[in-house]
């Protein structure tokens, strides 16, 4: 269950940030997920839900998941094409020299806040 | 509400742990390896040989991660390496902050070479840094040549591969060059090292490895 590792760490980085910026509350959390980044976004969504009950500043906190297609390119051919229908070998050209471009990723993207513009002018 | 752009990667705060913690390391001279595999792939029949066969020649310590292991601690405790049992809270892997507090908690004086044995999966792990200076695998002969390709990240991740149990070879269809071509597919520059800590096949070449790092880690060469 490392989603729920990776909840723990989200949270860890949105305490931060809620320092940072005066947060007292926040709407919704956006993240950027990779299709091979071997993140399930169910079990994901699951253990986002069991967490955040249990967090002040994420009790009311909506997930939303954006999904980035895997791309994977070739050294040789220097095309590009579907990492999940493909895997390591261009279906181009048939070469073995090839690396992910994108699809591994997992980061925030943004968040909706409330911050205390009180405290933030002074 | 405001929208608040962050762009930022969830790893991005571990990872700055654990640059802070090699550095650390660094300075005081411990060469940590953290040691990763599935359970039962024979990680503390491992160390154990390791430790008695290197204990004259280096001081080592071990961090136990496993959720169940007080049994194991006392193993590597009784072959005379110092040993701590780290506590993951029940999660998956062990990332940097938890590995200094396990490390600050034993003590860094007086260790040259310290182990930290992951928790047993081949999947979590090796998503998050720990702050170790070399990150090593443990394959059994058991689990099966194909495990690269079902856990490529951990091959991609790890500087070296232990592939233990080597002398029930005879009894289980595992191709040697399979296994090792596959992990070379995914990691050209990985060490591998076939050994077998019952009979000490292999050991020699896997120890030797580990003084070298050790040394040049610690700035002795």
């Amino acid at each position: 269950m490392h989603e729920l590792g990776i909840v723990t760490h989200v949270a860890k980085t949105l305490d931060e940030l809620a320092e940072e910026n005066h947060i007292t509350k926040i709407g919704s959390v956006t993240l950027e997920i990779g299709e091979v980044s071997g993140i399930l976004y169910e079990y994901f969504t699951d253990c986002w839900n069991y967490f955040k009950v249990r967090h002040p500043i994420l009790k009311e906190a909506e997930l939303k998941i954006e999904i980035i297609p895997a791309v994977t390119y070739c050294e040789d051919c220097r095309g590009t094409y579907e990492t999940i229908t493909y895997g390591k070998i261009c279906p181009h050209c048939g070469s073995e020299h090839t690396y992910l471009l994108q699809g591994n990723e997992c980061s925030i993207k943004e968040i909706e806040a409330e911050t205390d513009d009180i405290q933030e002018n002074t | 509400m405001k929208v608040i752009e962050l762009h930022r990667s969830v790893t991005e705060s571990n990872d700055r742990d654990a640059a802070e913690l090699r550095e650390q390391l660094k300075e005081k001279k411990v060469f940590l390896i953290n040691l990763m595999s599935s359970a039962g792939s024979g990680k503390t029949t491992l160390l154990s040989r390791t430790i008695t066969d290197l204990k004259d020649q280096v001081r080592i310590a071990v961090l136990e991660a496993d959720i169940d292991a007080s049994v194991d601690a006392e193993r590597i405790e009784a072959l005379g390496a110092r040993s701590i049992q780290v506590h993951t809270d029940g999660m998956c892997h062990m990332d940097a902050g938890m590995t200094k507090a396990g490390l600050e908690e034993m003590g860094l004086e007086e260790i040259d070479l310290a182990f930290l044995e992951n928790v047993g999966n081949l999947i979590c792990p090796a998503e998050f840094d720990t702050g170790a200076a070399k990150n090593v695998m443990i394959l059994s002969v058991p689990e099966g040549d194909d495990k690269p390709l079902k856990y490529p990240l951990m091959f991609q991740t790890s500087d070296a591969l232990v592939i233990t149990k080597t002398d029930a070879l005879p009894y289980f269809d595992f191709d040697m060059e399979k296994a090792v071509e596959r992990a070379k597919y995914l990691n050209p520059g990985i060490r591998i090292f076939p050994v077998s800590a019952k009979t000490g096949e292999g050991m020699e070449e896997w120890e030797k490895w580990l003084l070298e790092e050790t040394a040049a880690w610690n700035g002795n060469v």
